[in-house]
């Protein structure tokens, strides 16, 4: 047990570090020199000459030897620097991106966790009912297919343009100012609806498909049949299929957090919902490269927390895991 | 007589061929691959080419309508379908030759240093989210291809191909007919050539159909932010300019939903190949 978790740490640790470094490295590799140009724009802003002195110089060093730019990168990354917004100047990166990840929370959260447990339900009952196996499996194929911003614009052209019942962009109306009453509080639901719908649906396909395969191969397992013999009932037995099949199920999660958060990302550009990936998107379009790499850098420990989270999860519901630990499990 | 011997003799592909799932997936994927290849003779405008009025709705002049600038949508999906399923293609198969190599050498020598090296690197990949990635990595590349997107797809699509191929190949090493090779002095090379490869191949085609749809999906993503190749046209390019030019608001759903959904049945179709495939080969599968 202990041994599981602290190999999964070393992972986490070894791709965090991969994913500053690449954050580091990948502007210094591209021809063009961003980092110059960069540092013109923001010499012609108000205050910009004394971000300079402060932030680049300490920061990017640029006349000392690399290793040194490569450990002052990190050194401004522990004390919370991640630079300042060229497009929102002079707000510092980490400011925006505290305010863009509650959106990111509120869309992934509850779509995750509510298509991963109404997925497996759908799927199990696809794998033990014929009729609903033949009705739902098109269903499924067709969601799971789908681009996540396709279907997107789908949702909002049927549910947003056609039956105009939900509004198509942004986090809340422009009109409103964000505070505790009713008004803004269904604003803000009715805004939140479709990016969360599209998440979930997208999400729900994969994960019903995935459990009805699982429930049909372990309803032919010999335990299952030795259950049958025994005059067990065949809810019992799918009972059994089902706590079988959830486990690979939770490993498919881990698995697709990253595509899951990459589908947010276009989700939430074509809803202009301003999470994390909104903001990134926005800041290519304005070459805001410090954004870019505060952006990506949150997406990536995101992902590492939510990781982590259903390894602890799977180490709860998996006894093997939690008496010895190997790698195929 | 002789056609009955030639079915025994190639029992998996009378049970590819008499399957559903892959007989409708074949002819869906089929259909789409035609309209790639003969569509473009069949519209007589260039992709980029004002075909004639803005926001015509599908008509017989039109097929599929014409944007709001009096673009062809239906020339415009066609060879979008084109670009589409080259990146596909080549993305895919490069991401399944990396998982593939990463698989075999990983999981033939697994618990040494290099398997736990591989590993390392691939569960890194694993977690990273693609999309911001790549995002970050065409972000600062100024000009780029189709031969680029694909690489840059496929850079991180690989790894949970080099997993399952890992797992696949821990099983088959422990088998006696691999144990006897290894006793006869074959090499390494030969072993995974012949053993583990052949004993493989239906697993690695069903691998290579999921490649191509994910790297499908991650470029079309790719396209639709506008980080796709700098020039030429894509199926991701134009729902771009969909959205740019408000086709929603303006209620031009030609526009929108029309290339998404050959996007989707295109993927639908492998899945279906994928899935008809998993039941030929894994008969435990076939009873529902």
């Amino acid at each position: 047990m202990g041994r599981y978790l602290s190999k999964k740490i070393a992972i986490y640790l070894v791709t965090f570090v991969f994913a500053v470094t690449l954050n580091w490295v990948v502007p210094r590799l591209v021809p063009g020199d961003p980092i110059t140009s960069l540092l013109a724009r923001f010499s012609g802003l108000e205050g910009g000459k004394e971000i300079l002195q402060s932030y680049f110089v300490q920061t990017f060093g640029l006349d000392k030897p690399l290793w040194s730019q490569y450990l002052g990168f990190w050194r401004s990354l522990f004390m919370g620097e991640l630079g300042i917004s060229i497009t929102r100047f002079p707000s510092p990166v980490i400011d925006i991106i505290k305010n863009a990840i509650i959106y990111d929370f509120i869309i992934l959260l509850p779509s995750i966790i509510l298509s991963w447990i109404i997925g497996n339900k759908l799927g199990a009952l696809s794998g033990v009912n014929k009729t609903a196996d033949n009705f739902l499996m098109p269903v499924f194929y067709f969601l799971t297919s789908s681009p996540y911003f396709w279907f997107a614009l789908v949702v909002s052209y049927l549910l947003g343009i056609v039956l105009d019942i939900f509004p198509i962009s942004h986090a809340y109306s422009a009109a409103l100012t964000p505070g505790w009453n009713w008004i803004f509080i269904a604003d803000f639901i009715m805004h939140w609806f479709l990016p969360f719908i599209t998440m979930f649906l997208v999400q729900l396909g994969g994960w019903a498909i995935g459990m009805r395969n699982m429930i049909i191969y372990e309803t032919n397992t010999n335990y299952s049949r030795y259950m049958e013999s025994l005059g067990a009932s065949r809810r019992l037995i799918r009972n059994y299929g089902y706590r079988n099949g959830i486990l690979p199920q939770v490993t498919g999660l881990a698995i697709s957090l990253g595509t899951i958060i990459s589908g947010g990302v276009l989700t939430q550009v074509v809803f202009a919902y301003p999470g994390l990936g909104y903001t990134m998107v926005q800041a290519i379009r304005q070459s805001d490269y410090f954004l870019i790499q505060g952006c990506f850098l949150f997406l990536i420990l995101m992902v590492l927390a939510a990781n982590f989270i259903v390894d602890i999860v799977y180490m709860i519901i998996d006894p093997r895991v939690r008496h010895s630990y190997s790698e195929e499990v | 007589m002789a056609k009955g011997s030639f079915w025994k003799r190639h029992e998996n592909l009378y049970f590819a061929v008499t399957n559903k799932k892959v007989l409708f997936g074949a002819c869906l994927f089929t259909a789409i691959l035609l309209l790639s290849i003969i569509g473009p003779y069949l519209t007589p405008y260039e992709h980029d080419e004002f075909a004639g009025p803005g926001y015509l709705p599908p008509s017989k002049e039109h097929w599929f309508g014409t944007t709001l600038q009096g673009r062809d949508v239906y020339t415009g999906v066609v060879y979008g379908l084109r670009s589409t399923l080259l990146v596909g293609f080549l993305a895919g198969t490069i991401a399944s030759a990396i998982g593939l190599v990463v698989g075999f050498i990983s999981g033939y020598n697994s618990g040494r240093a290099a398997d736990e090296g591989l590993m390392m690197v691939t569960n890194v990949f694993m977690v990273i989210p693609s999309l911001a990635l790549l995002i970050l990595l065409s972000a600062y590349l100024p000009y780029r291809g189709i031969v680029t997107q694909s690489l840059i797809v496929s850079a991180t699509a690989w790894p949970w191909t080099a997993r399952a191929v890992r797992s696949q190949t821990m099983s088959l090493r422990s088998q006696e007919f691999v144990n006897l090779s290894r006793i006869s002095g074959l090499s390494t090379f030969r072993i995974l050539k012949e053993d583990i490869a052949a004993n493989m191949f239906s697993y690695v085609f069903m691998v290579y159909i999921l490649q191509f749809n994910g790297t499908i999906l991650a470029s079309v993503g790719l396209e639709f932010l506008g980080l796709g190749p700098t020039r030429g046209i894509s199926l991701g390019l134009i729902l771009q300019n969909a959205v740019n030019w408000n086709a929603l608001h303006l209620g031009m759903w030609w526009w929108i939903i029309i290339p998404g959904l050959l996007l989707t049945l295109l993927i639908v179709s492998l899945y279906f190949i994928n899935t008809g495939l998993d039941e030929v080969f894994n008969p435990r599968l076939r009873e529902l």
